[in-house]
């Protein structure tokens, strides 16, 4: 593969580099630099910043976003680290279901079943309902800033879960057993050796959930919590207009916080690469828990799926609920909400599936045709088109979405009507949102692949381009399709970039018409219908994929 | 050296096994192991990979728990004590380095487990560094050292605790074959300045034999023979002990040489010479002539089986080919007969 340098490249890679540029590097680079500029298009200036630090509401809303997202953190880890302890270190019944929990996150976001909770844990929700009436008190779990850490806590924790249990589990045993050899047991076992080696998981699933909780709009506003930063920088753009700089100095310190945490989380992992496992028994040892051990371990992981299960439990509650409200259970049950979800309200169906399935065949093409660029050829800069791609990921949906609304507001097609308000320029953002997701399982795919089949096919007489299409392509297929679903699946429930962008009721998918319905009582049973269609959509997605990964996996193992 | 306490011989301590059974499931790893290891003995159980000898090192160390049968330290059962309360010190196959911490960190480790005060810990980590010559890498992380410096910190850090015992699980087998010799001198000389009974787990017959003083060798869970690694090459007890340690010859009945019923005759190829064919009591036609430099190796197909001769080669000295038909010379006292 020594001269792959063809045209055809070349210009596919032109093609790629355009697409970034236009669709994620302009609308970004807009956002900057209107940061940085006087207002009414004056020159270089730091007064916004200035005006930033002066404004008390600003500074209050971006501490009370550090603190949110950093207890977040905290509470997440309260309810990961016993679990990921358990299923790891000792014989447990039950270790898989807890590890599917790992995927309910991406199932569902937490705006979604942010209404469903303050009817279960509000001040007048199910639970204090019942503690008043047994024990006379009641608990404000969701208080003001503390809901938004409740609920963002519940739904990002597998994100720390996964990424422990994985660290945990690639812990050769040989390193517990010296320890012990030498003297070491118990809980200083565990701090000593388990939690040193399986700190760079931790960290990484963590800073992935500060950065989450930092980014997201749509859960504080649902819990009516304006004073977070994210929420300031919508509530600015949207009601006072795309004119006004403090928008942009909020999504410049937004995009600077990202960058500061994952620049942190580099840093602190730096050398930090623990994989132990060699030959010879893989993972911690496990041990059995003795009876009383049994009952408490049991005890915890019942309480936590409870808590993991509630959002959902009560969305489904809410879409079947007649009245609910000061009750701990819904006065009726009716299916007036799905009948008017799939009819009148029919239109944010139909509009998900598309920009989903646009989003993700665009994410698939891409990522795919970068990775294909990035391991199999020689082009110079190559590399850049991966680090580019994977910059969205630093880049809050919120700023992107105003980036597209500045950078494309001017852009008039010819017709008139300003490129900013079709409802395509939706499905380009949430395809750069989630390129990256694509372009790893794109990656990833492309690894699995020897060099030397496609050498072979050159070897005997098919041209670059027909050995893409006849070796490459196929042997792909499985992991890009395991791509395009995930894309899909997350793209379905998209919101904070979409929540600018949209225009007018019949552009909208499913996300923005249930955070619309959310808003008022009258609305949320047909919200909640809205969101268990939405799950559904999204747990079918993931069981596709699931199959598709199984599948090749199955197809590759005959193969080699 | 008058403070080194590490490099002074510490008392040693025998090791009694005896009527060990272990099972995993239905799979039966020790069958009835009884084994006595001599204070200050540098001991061997070998065998191929299956044969429970790892099994049977982590039986001591406490990794694995037998259904009968006791393990006796010092004349003390081990049964009862937890892995980390045992003071056998095991220096694993992969080393098991912790790459969270540097050499220091690492061999300092079971000290800091044993509680002992910081300038003690500081000293006796110094002395083990020292020992396996490894002073100026203490503030390394394992990931930086060479695969025999790594083998070294792992014996240093175990060493450091003044074990009982050392438990050595194929401590060569990530070595190329070039360090493989020098780390076996190595591990040789320190096990006998220390004086510290030592068991050894390996494969592979040549390891075990240059540097054990007496070798276990094991088969599918059982002990089959106990000696030195010249009794067990002089006089193997069964046909398993004489085909692992170096190559055996091994005819039946049907050779046509008299043997007791049920036994199998047995010799090692270089105590065998070739004669002419007439009168002698083995003989055939040569299958296959190999030139290695100092010997020759002749294959002779004796009935259905095939026999290897090694000849010492001098030149002039008569050549065989192959398709001639020769006789064995074998001496009697050469003879081994070996229960089938």
């Amino acid at each position: 593969m020594s001269s792959s340098r063809s045209p055809g490249q070349i210009a596919l890679a032109l093609a790629i580099a355009l697409f970034l540029g236009v669709f994620l590097i302009v609308p970004v680079a807009t956002v900057v630099y209107v940061a940085f500029t006087e207002k009414g298009g004056g020159g270089l200036t730091l007064v916004n910043f200035l005006d930033f630090g002066r404004t008390d509401l600003f500074v209050r809303s971006f501490w009370n976003s550090v603190y949110v997202s950093a207890m977040t953190v905290v509470w997440a880890s309260v309810l990961a680290l016993p679990l990921a302890y358990l299923t790891t270190r000792f014989e447990f019944r039950g270790a898989m279901l807890v590890q599917t929990l790992g995927f309910l996150p991406l199932i569902m976001p937490p705006f979604v079943g942010a209404v469903a909770m303050q009817l279960l844990f509000g001040r007048n929700g199910s639970v204090n309902l019942l503690l008043d009436e047994w024990f006379d008190f009641k608990i404000g779990f969701m208080e003001g800033l503390n809901g938004v850490i409740f609920l963002q806590a519940i739904h990002y924790f597998p994100f720390i879960l996964v990424n422990l249990s994985a660290a945990l589990r690639n812990i050769d045993r040989s390193m517990e057993e010296a320890a012990q050899n030498l003297g070491s047991h118990g809980l200083r076992l565990f701090r000593r050796i388990a939690l040193p080696l399986a700190l760079p998981g931790y960290i990484a699933g963590a800073s992935l959930v500060f950065v989450k909780v930092f980014d997201d709009v749509a859960t504080p506003l649902l819990l009516n919590v304006k004073e977070m930063l994210a929420p300031q920088a919508y509530l600015r753009i949207t009601s006072i207009g795309i004119d006004d700089p403090m928008g942009y100095v909020i999504s410049v310190v937004l995009i600077l916080v990202a960058v500061a945490t994952m620049w942190a989380t580099a840093l602190v992992m730096k050398g930090k690469d623990y994989a132990t496992t060699q030959r010879g028994g893989g993972g911690l040892a496990r041990r059995k828990l003795r009876p009383r051990e049994q009952v408490l371990a049991y005890g915890v992981v019942i309480l936590i799926l409870a808590l993991v299960l509630a959002p959902h439990v009560g969305l489904l509650l809410l879409s079947f609920a007649t009245v609910w409200s000061y009750s701990p259970l819904p006065d009726g049950y009716t299916l007036a909400h799905y009948t008017r979800v799939l009819g009148d309200s029919s239109v944010y169906i139909k509009n998900t599936l598309l920009y989903a399935g646009l989003a993700a065949t665009i994410d698939v093409v891409i990522g795919g045709a970068i990775a294909y660029l990035v391991l199999r050829t020689r082009l110079a800069g190559r590399q850049w088109l991966d680090w580019a791609a994977s910059t969205a990921l630093a880049v809050p949906g919120v700023v992107l979405g105003i980036g597209y609304l500045r950078a494309f507001y001017g852009v008039n097609l010819p017709d008139g009507t300003p490129l900013a308000t079709l409802w395509i320029v939706i499905v380009l953002a949430i395809a750069v949102r989630r390129l990256p997701y694509a372009l790893r399982a794109a990656y990833a795919a492309l690894q699995q692949i020897s060099v030397s089949l496609e050498e072979a096919a050159e070897n005997l007489g098919a041209t670059k381009a027909r050995t893409v299409r006849r070796v490459v392509i196929p042997l792909m297929t499985g992991g890009l399709l395991a791509g395009f679903v995930t894309s899909f699946a997350t793209a379905a429930v998209e919101l904070s970039a979409v929540l600018i962008l949209v225009q007018s009721n019949s552009d909208a998918p499913l996300a923005y018409g249930l955070y619309v319905l959310m808003q008022t009582p009258a609305g949320r049973g047909a919200g909640a219908a809205l969101g268990v269609i939405a799950v559904l959509i999204v747990a079918i997605c993931m069981w596709l994929s699931q199959l598709a990964v199984d599948r090749s996996q199955r197809a590759r193992g005959l193969d080699i | 050296m008058k403070d080194m306490t590490l490099s002074k011989p510490a008392r040693a301590v025998g090791i009694e096994i005896t009527g060990v059974n272990l099972s995993y499931g239905t799979t039966h790893v020790l069958k009835d192991v009884a084994l006595s290891i001599r204070p200050g003995e540098f001991f061997a159980f070998l065998g191929p990979s299956g044969c429970g000898k790892t099994t049977l090192l982590r039986l001591i160390a406490g990794f694995a728990q037998a259904q009968t049968g006791r393990v006796l330290l010092d004349g003390q059962d081990v049964a009862p004590l937890p892995p980390w309360k045992r003071d056998v010190g095991m220096v694993f196959q992969s080393y098991a380095l912790w790459p969270h911490m540097t050499v220091a960190k690492n061999v300092a480790f079971g000290l800091e487990e044993r509680r002992l005060p910081r300038a003690e810990i500081d000293r006796r980590v110094a002395q083990a560094l020292e020992l396996v010559g490894l002073s100026p890498y203490a503030e390394r992380r394992p990931a930086q050292l060479s695969g025999g410096q790594q083998q070294r910190v792992a014996v240093a850090r175990t060493i450091a605790i003044e074990p009982k015992v050392l438990l050595l699980d194929e401590p060569l087998s990530n070595l190329d074959a070039k360090m493989r010799v020098t780390v076996r001198r190595e591990l040789r000389s320190l096990q006998q300045r220390l004086g510290l009974t030592t068991i050894f787990v390996t494969h592979d017959q040549e390891e075990a034999n240059t540097i054990c003083d007496r070798i276990a060798v094991m088969e599918a869970g059982v002990v089959r023979q106990v000696g030195t690694p010249m009794e067990l090459y002089e006089s193997p007890a069964n046909l398993f002990v004489a085909n692992f340690l170096g190559s055996a010859n091994i005819l039946d009945e049907r050779s046509g040489m008299p043997m007791p019923a049920g036994k199998r005759l047995v010799f090692r190829p270089q105590h065998a010479a070739l004669s002419a064919p007439e009168g002698a009591a083995l003989r055939g036609p040569v299958t296959h002539r190999e030139f290695l430099g100092a010997t020759v190796r002749y294959a002779v197909r004796i009935g259905d089986s095939e026999i290897l001769i090694e000849t010492p080669f001098q030149s002039g000295s008569e050549m065989r080919s192959v398709g001639d038909q020769v006789g064995v010379d074998l001496p009697p006292r050469r003879m081994l007969f070996l229960p089938a």
